[in-house]
Parts: structure tokens; sequence; C-alpha cells
């Protein structure tokens, strides 16, 4: 598998995911989540859905797979504390729904605000149930975004992709 | 200044807006909604409802329709239950998915928790929150004799659709739903998926 450098991630994940049958992509915008939804934007199968609150994409993504599709619901860690609720859906109905969280709060951060979230990010996860793959260095992009598609597909379960700030880089104030 | 009473029994209203519930993917959010909408389609394969998840309707529904773009959806949902996730309406309005209307049964209250006074029964107009998000056409439904043209609006008027359908606090459909979450999802994917 190749080795994704800073620039061509988003592409590289992107095209993971359109591989993977994932054609839905709620989200709220995010630095950590931009060009990816930009390329969603770009590309004709998929649909980027511009959400008001991150739970939306939890039963977005659930409403698709009744019918046989996958999104993945994208989002920056604050937004995970919108979704516990909703989670119990997917835990109750065995949705197999795919997040990708983008992390502030936990490496390099300068932003107060952003650390109880962010540090709560995978307890929040682990106690609703959703299986969490993180990413900390580059060439572990792919292999956790494919392991986080198999639990979620085949695998049936609830999953989330982590990029980390110390992959994503913290953002300068 | 509070709205008028309302006069519409719940009980009467869905199987007058969908003559052919077969015809529909169904999704409703928790209590009467849901009961209402297990009795209209006999508890049916092609419904999915909930009994938590409060505000989960909606989503649920845009997820269903732009992911089934050539079934009809339709959402259940409650004045409560709407409010509780209102941005969604934003959601729908933006991707505008020509196959979903949202059916909105606003009893003025919070009826499976004893019925508390709820903000459509003061000042809040739910029709005028779904123009102001951006759905293409808007109804309010408020007599037995609207009821037929409620309907031809679900069938006739451009998606996505919002009708608020203003009742009285009576009981809902007197129906037993399903409500194991994971056998509703087998059962709805089973019918939707079993012959593709």
């Amino acid at each position: 598998m190749p080795h994704p450098d800073k620039s061509s991630w988003p592409a590289d994940l992107f095209n993971t995911f359109i591989e993977s049958g994932v054609t839905l992509f709620p989200y709220i915008p995010d630095a950590g989540n931009a060009r990816l939804i930009e390329l969603a934007i770009a590309h004709n199968d998929s649909y980027p859905v511009l959400l008001t609150s991150e739970e939306e994409g939890v039963a977005v993504c659930a409403g698709a797979d009744l019918v046989g599709k996958r999104g993945v619901l994208c989002m920056q860690s604050s937004g995970v504390g919108n979704c516990p609720n909703f989670l119990s859906l997917v835990k109750g109905g065995d949705f197999p729904i795919l997040l990708m969280v983008s992390m502030r709060g936990d490496y390099g951060e300068q932003n107060p605000w952003q650390y109880p979230m962010g540090q709560a990010v995978e307890p929040i996860l682990h106690a609703m149930g959703v299986l969490t793959f993180r990413v900390e260095r580059p060439e572990e992009l792919l292999t956790a975004a494919t392991a986080a598609l198999s639990a979620s597909g085949k695998g049936g379960q609830a999953a989330a992709l982590i990029l980390s700030q110390k992959f994503l880089g913290a953002k300068a104030f | 200044m509070k709205n008028p009473a309302p006069t519409l029994d719940r009980r009467e209203v869905l199987s007058g807006l969908f003559p052919s519930p077969d015809d529909y993917l169904f999704i409703s959010g928790l209590a009467g909604s849901a009961r209402d909408t297990a009795g209209l389609t006999n508890d049916g394969d092609n419904l999915f409802t909930m009994a938590g998840t409060m505000g989960a309707a909606v989503p649920m529904g845009l997820g269903v329709a732009l992911a089934a773009p050539d079934s009809n959806v339709a959402v259940v949902t409650g004045d409560g239950e709407l409010l509780m996730n209102i941005g969604s309406l934003a959601s729908v309005a933006t991707m505008a998915p020509g196959n979903l209307s949202i059916i909105c049964i606003d009893n003025g209250c919070h009826g499976e928790t004893g019925g508390q006074t709820g903000h459509t029964s003061h000042r809040t107009d739910l029709a005028k929150m779904a123009e102001g998000a951006g759905l293409r056409s808007v109804m309010v439904l408020e007599t037995r004799e609207q009821i037929e043209a409620a309907a031809k609006f679900l069938t006739d008027m451009p998606a996505p659709r919002f009708l608020q359908v203003r009742v009285t606090d009576g009981p809902p459909t007197d129906y037993k739903r399903n409500m194991n979450p994971a056998q509703c999802r087998a059962r709805f994917r089973n019918f939707f998926l079993g012959t593709r």
C-alpha cells in the first residue's frame, strides 16, 4: 500500500472510501475534512450532505444503510459530543455506520476549549459501542481506513476513523 | 398570542393522506407518530419506527431519500421531535431531494410523557420555520375537509414537502408495534434489498 504524503492524503482517503462503496458524505465543515469534502462535491456519484448538527449525520448514515448504501459522517472531535443519543439507534439497531473524526484537543492544541471534548472522543465512542481506528502517522492512514471500512462493512460494526492532531498538524493561533 | 385551538383527530389523518401506503418508504419518529404510522401500514416492512433518539426521524428520512432516489419517502414526525432537531430542515432544503415528504403531526404537546405543553401551543409556527429553512412546498392541514387537498399536495407539489398537521391532544392510534430496532432494520433491508 502506498504511503500518502501530507498533500495527497485526502485524495487517497477519498478514493479508498469511494472504492468501498461510500456514496454519502454527511459533514460539518472542519479544516481536517475540508479537502475530502471538496473532492466529494466534485465527484459525480457522491453526495456531500451539509448538516446543522453532527447527530443528524448519524441518522443520515443509518437511513442510507436501510436501503443498502454507505455513508461516512465527517466531523471535528467536538461534534462527537453531539452524537451519543443518536448512537443508541446505531447500537440498538446494529447499524454499521462509519465516522471520520478530525481531532482537536489532543496533541499540540492551543485552544483550551478544545481539550474537554477532544479527550472525551474515544471514551464516548467506546461507551456507545463504536470501534475506533486511530491515525498518528501518514503510513497508518490507509490501513486504518481499510480496517474501519471492513469493520463497518462486512464486519457489521459501527466504526470511527480518528485523524489525530499528530497526523493532521495542530492549528496555529 | 396563542395559536387557535385545533380540531382534527390525529387517528383520522394518515389513512386519508396515504391511500396507498405500500407506495412509500416510511420513517417515523418516536411515540404517537410511530403508533399512527404503524397503524397505517400494519407495522409494515416498508416502515422504520423509533422509540427513542428524539429528533432523528427527519435526518434518517433524508438519508433514505438520498440513497433511494427512485422511491417515495415519507417522514412522519411530531412537533416536539421535529423541534429537537429543527436544523435538519435546513439540511433537507439544501439537498432538496425530490422524493421526500415530511409530515409533522402537531398536537402542541408532549403526548408520550403526559401531555405537557409544547412550543406550538404558544407562539411557534412550524410551517414558517419550514418555509424559512427553504423547503420547496409547505402546507398546513387543520380541518377534515382539507385532507383530500393535503393528499394531493403530497403527490403533486414539488419536493421536498413539509405538511404540518394540526391535531387535538387526543390519543394516537392504538397499535403495538415491534420496538426491537435491530429486527426493524433487518426487516426493512430485507424488504427493500431482497430483490436486488
